[in-house]
């Protein structure tokens, strides 16, 4: 790395999201990272091993919709080892013993059962007061309107009417009553930036985002709902590229953000990511 | 408008081949309804910046709910938002040039989101500031400039929307450019242009309006290409606020943000407050990621050469260009809590990663933000701005806003929520008030901290005085107060009618703990050197001093070491029989049983015998704080 290293794009958000990461670490008493195995939180796992010298000090979450592509399964294994990182596996066997799942029920149902709900009975369980997520801002309209701390109440809801202020370096670091602060380093990257650092740091990802047939995924969800973009970019260099052009929308491929006008808000506000 | 272009296209860098993938961060401000986000929306749509089908999507939902299609509702995504035409909270917007990326921030108008516009705002290096035309200069467009002026936003362009409405008039253009240039005039701020717009027509936007010929300045994306990213502070004085200390393997490694400056290893840093001083050893960087220096906004983790104590809170410079430390300040605070801001009620106050429980001592003044006019009352109502004195329990580090405004600048937090901001103008050293005998708790309160008597016991040329002058050095740039009573001017003064008898060694050891002890009563930290050999005569002093916290420090060296040390040639005196009953050597040297600290100054270097010392002031002077905090 250069003398001046941090004058560069990348290495200025990298370094913001190390502050952000210690930040979190630093005030609130239990954290855990839920982790999709997808992009941005394969860049949230590099990220937190720079912030702690090498060693993230808090556990990882996945929620396990059992709608997973195959690959996510074998790359979770193998990204697992590399990582070297203390992984919780939750899957909502209730709701899939009632039958629950995509042949019979509306995407915005399933995402609802198989994630969220799991979600906060983990938090339930395990009484984290922070949950580092990766989201970011240019992903959607709502999570623009996000915070880097952005407290949920008990029930995991987002009250977006009221959300704090933050500024100077201030932000909301206690967790409502029975609740939790989403902790967000990666909301003022964009996918372009995502894609440059993984090339840049070399951050292992699974090979799903790459074109097979003319098809590559550009946002990895539960399988059914879930689809391939056209694309010929087949490998990284291709795929920002591509990114540079583009002005098709990153969840496109991403069902359950287009049941209704504004079922993504819908979805957020009960307390998905 | 007929065709679209990029923003490069109008304004083409002078180094083409250079992107710039900083991205510029333009909050867009303004009274509500004055079109900000309909600006933000045609900006969009006229950089050809909009994904594929949003344009043809929403003008399709808006058929379907029989409403007007408006270019806000490409950013108003919210229900609630669509429901009441008002921009909740604030959105970002990334877009990007060939030459640089964008994000701009649509903060929101209306008067109850103040908060939300704070929020916007204080990460923004530009404003674009909306009038519209027909309504002219209103409440938020006054309040909206008092806080870009607080938060620090220096780079303004006023955009006079809705141009279409008053038939394009220049006169009533350049009346509200007028009204207005003497409001921000009285902010201190300029704005670099008043661009007359009609966004929802995209005139003057991108494109050049031909309904306005008068109009000879830029277009709005000519004046964005135009904006400058922030001032690079690393050239300032190093302010490095610690977030964390971290341990592996037996490393402590602390880590914190560079806010300021630049660090490397090797640097010596002082911690405020505090005071403890230690160098860089090493950055601690995950293997394969090695830096050489940390600049401003770098996130560093490094290692000190020597262990010291270090904790979450302060912040570390380098010892010739220190922080103020202090407890006092007056500053200008922008108010949002729902509940007023009162006097004599205690706050938390967040100055970078210092979190201390803090006391607006008093209100001085409250201005209303819009018309700038002071506002008589008792408390401080929501969405206006104080001038208030700050009292702080602990000390605190800080600078004046003025001389650096990253760590010029705090939240006050009440109820575990971010309530209000304040930027710091003056330090309070002195206090003025009270009535009646002064008392040992308001000479505590100024100092800052309790007295203490610091004992440095043990033979001639044991390092006492070589130690104590570190210590009181260390506290004197700490900001306490501390005096050193030093056995050898006691000796040629005071003490001129004493000799060296039993008797005359301990009516020395009586008259140093006298002096000490006034000196604790003014609210001192008393550092005596005095070789004081014999123990009963110590703890007749300890006993003298029993008001105040006392330290015992045993600073021990073999003879062999100190005679051969020697700085004053006593030692070579005593063994030509020159000086009688010399201790020892011909006299005894009764070392203490439980000195509170023990210093084995030929093992240890002068700097671990120093942070020996100061650790264990720091634990009794915390004990004692509780005593006076409230």
């Amino acid at each position: 790395m250069s003398r001046n290293a941090q004058n560069d794009h990348l290495t200025r958000l990298e370094q913001t999201s190390i502050h952000i990461f210690r930040e979190a670490f630093a005030n609130f008493r239990s954290v855990c990272m839920p982790w999709s195995m997808g992009k941005d939180s394969n860049v949230l796992i590099w990220l937190a091993r720079k912030a702690f010298c090498g060693k993230i000090p808090f556990p990882l979450l996945h929620i396990d919709t059992t709608y997973e592509f195959p690959e996510m399964y074998e790359f979770r294994e193998k990204a697992k080892e590399i990582h070297g990182v203390d992984l919780i596996v939750r899957i909502n066997e209730d709701a899939i013993r009632r039958g629950i799942g995509y042949a019979t029920h509306d995407p915005v149902t399933v995402t609802h059962e198989l994630k969220t709900v799991p979600l906060k009975a983990a938090i339930d369980e395990f009484k984290w007061d922070a949950l580092v997520t990766g989201i970011r801002r240019d992903e959607d309209p709502t999570r623009a309107k996000e915070r880097w701390f952005s407290p949920r109440s008990a029930e995991g809801v987002w009250d977006y009417k009221d959300q704090p202020p933050e500024f100077w370096g201030q932000f909301a670091s206690t967790a409502p009553e029975g609740g939790h602060v989403r902790v967000q380093p990666l909301l003022e990257w964009t996918e372009l930036d995502i894609w440059e650092y993984i090339r840049r740091e070399n951050i292992p990802n699974p090979t799903l985002y790459f074109a097979r047939n003319g098809k590559r995924f550009r946002s990895l969800g539960c399988h059914p709902i879930t689809h391939p973009v056209d694309s010929p970019a087949s490998n990284i260099d291709e795929v920002i590229e591509e990114l540079k052009l583009t002005r098709v929308s990153e969840r496109a491929g991403r069902a359950q953000d287009h049941v209704g006008r504004n079922s993504m808000q819908a979805l957020r506000a009960k307390g998905f990511m | 408008m007929s065709q679209t272009s990029h923003l490069s296209s109008v304004q083409k860098s002078a180094q083409p081949d250079i992107e710039d993938m900083r991205k510029m961060h333009v909050v867009v401000v303004g009274h509500v309804d004055h079109g900000k986000s309909t600006f933000v929306g045609r900006l969009l749509h006229d950089t050809d910046s909009l994904p594929n089908g949003k344009l043809e999507q929403v003008r399709k939902n808006c058929a379907a709910e029989g409403m007007e299609f408006e270019y806000a509702f490409l950013l108003d995504a919210l229900i609630e938002e669509q429901e009441q035409n008002i921009t909740i909270d604030t959105t970002r917007i990334f877009f990007r040039t060939t030459q640089r990326a964008y994000a701009i921030i649509d903060a929101p108008g209306h008067k109850e989101f103040l908060k939300n516009m704070v929020t916007g705002a204080a990460s923004a290096s530009a404003a674009l500031l909306l009038i519209d035309a027909n309504e002219g200069v209103m409440d938020q467009s006054r309040r909206h400039a008092f806080l870009l002026s607080l938060l620090g936003v220096k780079q303004l362009v006023v955009l006079v929307n809705k141009m279409d409405l008053i038939k394009h008039d220049q006169s009533t253009y350049e009346k509200i450019k007028v009204e207005y240039t003497a409001f921000l005039k009285s902010l201190g701020l300029t704005a670099v242009h008043f661009i007359p717009i009609a966004a929802k027509h995209g005139e003057n936007v991108v494109q050049r309006s031909d309904k306005m010929s008068w109009w000879k300045g830029p277009t709005v994306a000519e004046a964005l290409d135009n904006f400058k990213h922030e001032d690079d502070l690393t050239g300032l004085p190093l302010r490095l606020p610690v977030s964390d200390i971290y341990r592996f393997d037996h490393r402590r490694i602390i880590a914190g943000r560079v806010e300021a400056g630049a660090i490397r290893p090797g640097d010596e840093l002082i911690f405020q407050p505090g005071g403890r001083r230690s160098t860089v050893r090493t950055f601690e960087d995950w293997p394969g990621h090695s830096r050489d220096v940390v600049g401003t906004s770098g996130s560093a983790n490094f290692s000190l050469s020597e262990q010291i104590f270090v904790e979450r809170g302060q912040v570390a410079a380098h010892p010739n260009q220190q922080p103020r430390v202090g407890r006092e300040f007056r500053a200008r605070i922008f108010w949002l809590g729902k509940e007023p801001l009162q006097q004599n009620k205690t706050y938390r106050l967040r100055l970078l990663t210092q979190n201390v429980e803090a006391v607006i001592a008093k209100i001085e003044k409250i201005t209303d933000a819009s018309s700038l006019e002071p506002i008589e009352a008792s408390t401080v109502p929501r969405d206006t701005i104080c001038e208030v004195i700050v009292r702080s329990t602990r000390p605190i580090a800080f600078d004046l806003h003025s001389e650096c405004a990253i760590t010029g600048r705090f939240a006050i937090e009440d109820k575990g929520r971010i309530n209000g901001g304040g930027i710091i103008l003056d330090s309070i050293t002195e206090k003025t008030s009270g009535e009646g005998k002064v008392t040992a708790a308001e000479r505590t309160a100024r100092a800052g901290h309790s007295p203490a008597v610091i004992w440095f016991t043990g033979l001639s040329g044991s390092g006492k005085s070589t130690i104590a002058e570190l210590v009181e050095r260390r506290l004197f740039d700490a900001g306490k107060k501390v005096f050193r009573v030093d056995g050898d001017d006691l000796r040629t003064a005071l003490n001129r009618d004493l000799g060296f008898s039993a008797t005359d060694r301990a009516e020395s050891v009586r008259r140093a703990s006298a002096v000490a002890g006034l000196f604790a009563n003014a609210g001192h930290i008393a550092l005596v050197t005095l070789i004081a050999p014999l123990a009963a005569d110590r703890a007749k002093a300890r006993a003298a001093l029993a008001n105040h916290a006392f330290i015992e420090v045993f600073v021990d060296a073999p003879l062999e070491v100190c005679e051969s040390r020697d700085v004053k040639g006593l030692y070579a005196k005593a063994r030509r029989g020159e000086i009688p009953e010399f201790t020892g050597i011909s006299s005894p040297y009764e070392a203490p049983e439980a000195p509170e600290v023990h210093i084995r100054t030929d093992k240890l270097s002068t700097t671990q015998a120093v942070e020996l010392v100061i650790n264990a002031l720091d634990k009794i002077l915390e004990s004692k704080a509780e005593d006076w905090e409230v």
